[in-house]
C-alpha cells in the first residue's frame, strides 16, 4: 500500500480522492459503459458470422460430395467384367465395355508423362539453382501456363502436331496433356530440389564431384519423393482432361496401339456418351466417369502421402 | 623417388580433374540452359502457333470478331460477341456464388472448425478440386438439369419473375446451370487458396486482437480479412480465370446456342464451348481460323488474368508454408 498508484484495487480510492472530474477516469467509465452495452450485440454478431462461415463450408461440401456420391452410385452399377474387357457396342446392344478407352488413356498419359517429366524436372533443377531474371521469367511463365485454358492447349497441340502430320493422332493428345502437366511437375521439382539441405550438395561438391554428378547422384535422389509427388499430381491433372483430346486423339471405336492414329480415351467416352440420349451409353459414361475419378484420386492421394511423409522426415 | 611419384600422381589427378571440370561443369550449365530455353520456347510457341493459325481470320474480320454478334459459318460471318457475353455472364454467376461461399469456407477451415477436423476437411476440399471437369458436366447434364427444369427454375420464375432475368422456358440446360456448375467447380480453388493466405497471417496478430477483447468474428473481420485482402483478391481472380476457360463441363450444360442469351434461363455459348463444339466440324479454313482467333483471345485474357492474380497471391503469401495448391 506504499504506492497506491500501482495497486490495481486502489482505483476507486483514487477516484474518491480526486473526484469524478478526472478526464481519464470519466473516459474509462464511458468506455466501460459503451462496451457493456455493446457486448451483447458483438456476441450475437459473432455467433451469426461464425455460423454463416460454418454453413458455407457445409454448403460448399454438399454439391461436391453429391457429385461423388452420385457418380459412385451410377458408376458401380455400370461396372462389370465386360465393362473393363470388351469393346463398345452400339446403343441398344448389351455387353459393351470401354476397354479400348482404358488402354488409350494409359498409352496417351504414358507418352505425355514421358515428354513432360524430363523437361519439367530439368526446368525445376534450373529454377532451383538460379534466382536471376531468366529464372524469374520462366517461373512466372510456368505459373501463367498453369492457368491457360486446356482448350487453348488443345488448339496448340492441333496446330503443332495435327496440322503438320495432317491427321488426328494420339501423340498429339499426349503432347497437349504434357503441356498441361508441365507447370505442376516443374514447380514441384523446384520446391523439392530447393528443399535438399545445402550441406548435402556442398558435401558432394567438396568430395570432388562435378555439378552434373552431384545433381544426378546426390540432389535428385534426395529430392525424389517431392519430384514424384509433382509427377503424380501432374498426371492426375492431365488424366481427367477432355478438351485437349477433342481435336487431337479424337476418339475411336476400336483398340489402337499406334500413337500416330486416333485413339479412344476415357474422358472422351464420358463426354461423347454422356451427351447421348441412350440409357446404355449414359450408363457407360457413368461407369467411365467413376473409373476416371478412381484413377485421379489414387494418383492425388498417392502424391500427397508421399509429400507428407517427406515433410515429416525432414521436420 | 617416392615423393616424385606422389607429386606426379597428384598433378596427374589435378590435371585430369581440371580437364573434367572444364568439360562437365560448363556442360552441365549448358544442359540446364538448353532445357530452360526449350521451356521458354514452348511458352512462346503457344502464342506464336495460335497467332499464325488465327491470322487469316484476324486479317479478314479484324475487330468484327469481337464487335459483331453474328456467328454464321454458313455465310462466313464470324462475330463472337455473343460468346464473349456468354463467357462474362457465366463467369459472373459463378463468382457471385463461389466467392462468398469460398471465403466463408476458407475462414471456417482456418479458424472456426475444430482442430481435429481441419486437415481432413482441407484435404477433402483439395481432392474435390481434382475431380475431372467432364464428370461435373455429366452430373450437371443428367442430374442437375432435370432438377433445375422441374423445380428450381419454375420457382425462380414465379418468385423473381418480375426482375426480368428469369424469362423463358425452364428447360434446365442454359446459362444459369452453366454458371452454377462453374461455381461448384471453382469453389475448391477459391477456398483452398484463401485458406492458405489466411493461415499465413502471423498468429500474434490474431491473438493480439483476441487479447484486446475482440470476438472471434471481430478478429476475422478486423484483422484477418484486411491483412489477407490482396491474397483473397488474387484467389478470386484465379477462380475467375478458371471459370472463363473451363470448357467441357460448360459445353455439356449451356445449350450451345450462338446468340446472346435473352435471360438466365436461356441457352448460350462461351468462347471455350464454341471452340469445343465446332472445331472438328469446321471444314472452311476461315471457320477454323476464326475459332482459333477466339482461342487466341481466350489465351490473352487468361494469361493477363492469371499473371495478375499470381503476382497478387505471391506477394502476400511468399513466405507462407503450405502454399502448395497453386
Amino acid at each position: 500500500m506504499s504506492s497506491p498508484s500501482l495497486d490495481p484495487g486502489g482505483g476507486r480510492d483514487f477516484e474518491g480522492s480526486f473526484g469524478a472530474s478526472d478526464p481519464i477516469l470519466s473516459r474509462r467509465a464511458e468506455v466501460q459503459r459503451t462496451a457493456a452495452s455493446q457486448l451483447v450485440r458483438r456476441k450475437v454478431t459473432s455467433r451469426v458470422a461464425v455460423f454463416l462461415c460454418r454453413a458455407s463450408l457445409v454448403a460448399a461440401l454438399v454439391p461436391l460430395v453429391a457429385v461423388l456420391a452420385y457418380t459412385i452410385r451410377r458408376g458401380v452399377s455400370a461396372w462389370s467384367v465386360a465393362f473393363f474387357t470388351h469393346l463398345p457396342t452400339p446403343a441398344g446392344i448389351a455387353g459393351g465395355g470401354v476397354s479400348n478407352a482404358i488402354i488409350g488413356t494409359l498409352i496417351i498419359d504414358f507418352f505425355a508423362a514421358l515428354m513432360a517429366v524430363p523437361l519439367g524436372v530439368g526446368v525445376g533443377l534450373f529454377l532451383s539453382q538460379s534466382n536471376g531474371k531468366v529464372a524469374y521469367v520462366l517461373r512466372f511463365g510456368a505459373d501463367v501456363l498453369a492457368g491457360i485454358p486446356s482448350i487453348v492447349i488443345g488448339i496448340f497441340a492441333y496446330a503443332v502436331l495435327v496440322v503438320t502430320l495432317k491427321h488426328f493422332s494420339a501423340i498429339a493428345g499426349s503432347f497437349g496433356l504434357a503441356v498441361i502437366m508441365l507447370p505442376t511437375v516443374t514447380r514441384a521439382s523446384e520446391v523439392a530440389i530447393r528443399g535438399v539441405p545445402r550441406d548435402v550438395t556442398e558435401a558432394g561438391l567438396a568430395l570432388g564431384g562435378h555439378r552434373a554428378h552431384v545433381a544426378r547422384r546426390v540432389v535428385l535422389p534426395a529430392a525424389l519423393p517431392g519430384v514424384l509427388t509433382g509427377v503424380l499430381l501432374g498426371i492426375a491433372r492431365a488424366a481427367g482432361e477432355t478438351a485437349p483430346l477433342l481435336f487431337t486423339a479424337i476418339g475411336s471405336q476400336f483398340t489402337s496401339y499406334n500413337v500416330l492414329h486416333p485413339m479412344a480415351a476415357m474422358p472422351l467416352i464420358v463426354y461423347f456418351d454422356g451427351i447421348q440420349a441412350y440409357p446404355d451409353l449414359q450408363k457407360a459414361a457413368w461407369g467411365t466417369a467413376l473409373a476416371l475419378i478412381v484413377i485421379v484420386f489414387v494418383l492425388s492421394v498417392g502424391g500427397r502421402v508421399l509429400s507428407s511423409r517427406v515433410r515429416r522426415s525432414v521436420g | 623417388m617416392s615423393t616424385t611419384t606422389a607429386t606426379e600422381k597428384t598433378s596427374r589427378i589435378e590435371r585430369a580433374g581440371r580437364l573434367q571440370s572444364r568439360l562437365s561443369d560448363p556442360g552441365y550449365r549448358w544442359l540446364l540452359l538448353v532445357v530452360a530455353g526449350v521451356f521458354g520456347a514452348l511458352l512462346l510457341a503457344i502464342l506464336i502457333a495460335l497467332v499464325l493459325q488465327a491470322r487469316p481470320a484476324l486479317v479478314h474480320d479484324g475487330l468484327g470478331l469481337i464487335t459483331s454478334t453474328r456467328w454464321d459459318p454458313v455465310h462466313a460471318h464470324y462475330g463472337a460477341l455473343s460468346m464473349v457475353v456468354g463467357t462474362l455472364i457465366t463467369t459472373a454467376i459463378a463468382l457471385v456464388l463461389a466467392v462468398p461461399l469460398g471465403l466463408g469456407t476458407a475462414v471456417a477451415l482456418a479458424t472456426y472448425v475444430p482442430r481435429r477436423l481441419r486437415t481432413p476437411l482441407s484435404v477433402l476440399v483439395e481432392l474435390l478440386a481434382a475431380v475431372p471437369s467432364v464428370v461435373f458436366g455429366l452430373w450437371g447434364l443428367l442430374v442437375v438439369a432435370p432438377w433445375f427444369a422441374g423445380s428450381l427454375e419454375p420457382w425462380l420464375k414465379s418468385a423473381f419473375g418480375f426482375l426480368g432475368i428469369f424469362n423463358g422456358t425452364p428447360i434446365g440446360i442454359g446459362v444459369l446451370l452453366a454458371g452454377v456448375i462453374l461455381a461448384i467447380m471453382i469453389l475448391p480453388t477459391m477456398a483452398a487458396i484463401s485458406r492458405d493466405v489466411i493461415i499465413a497471417i502471423p498468429r500474434d496478430q490474431r491473438e493480439g486482437a483476441s487479447a484486446l477483447g475482440a470476438t472471434s468474428w471481430q478478429v476475422v473481420s478486423g484483422v484477418v480479412l484486411p491483412s489477407a485482402r490482396s491474397g483473397i483478391l488474387g484467389a478470386g481472380v484465379l477462380a475467375a480465370g478458371r471459370a472463363m476457360g473451363e470448357t467441357i463441363a460448360v459445353t455439356m450444360v449451356i445449350g450451345n446456342t450462338d446468340s446472346i442469351p435473352h435471360s438466365l434461363l436461356g441457352q448460350g455459348q462461351t468462347m471455350a464451348s464454341l471452340i469445343a463444339n465446332e472445331f472438328t466440324e469446321a471444314t472452311e479454313p476461315f471457320h477454323l481460323s476464326s475459332l482459333i482467333a477466339v482461342g487466341l483471345l481466350l489465351l490473352v485474357i487468361s494469361a493477363l488474368v492469371n499473371g495478375g492474380a499470381r503476382l497478387m497471391v505471391r506477394s502476400i503469401a511468399r513466405s507462407a508454408p503450405g502454399v502448395g495448391v497453386l
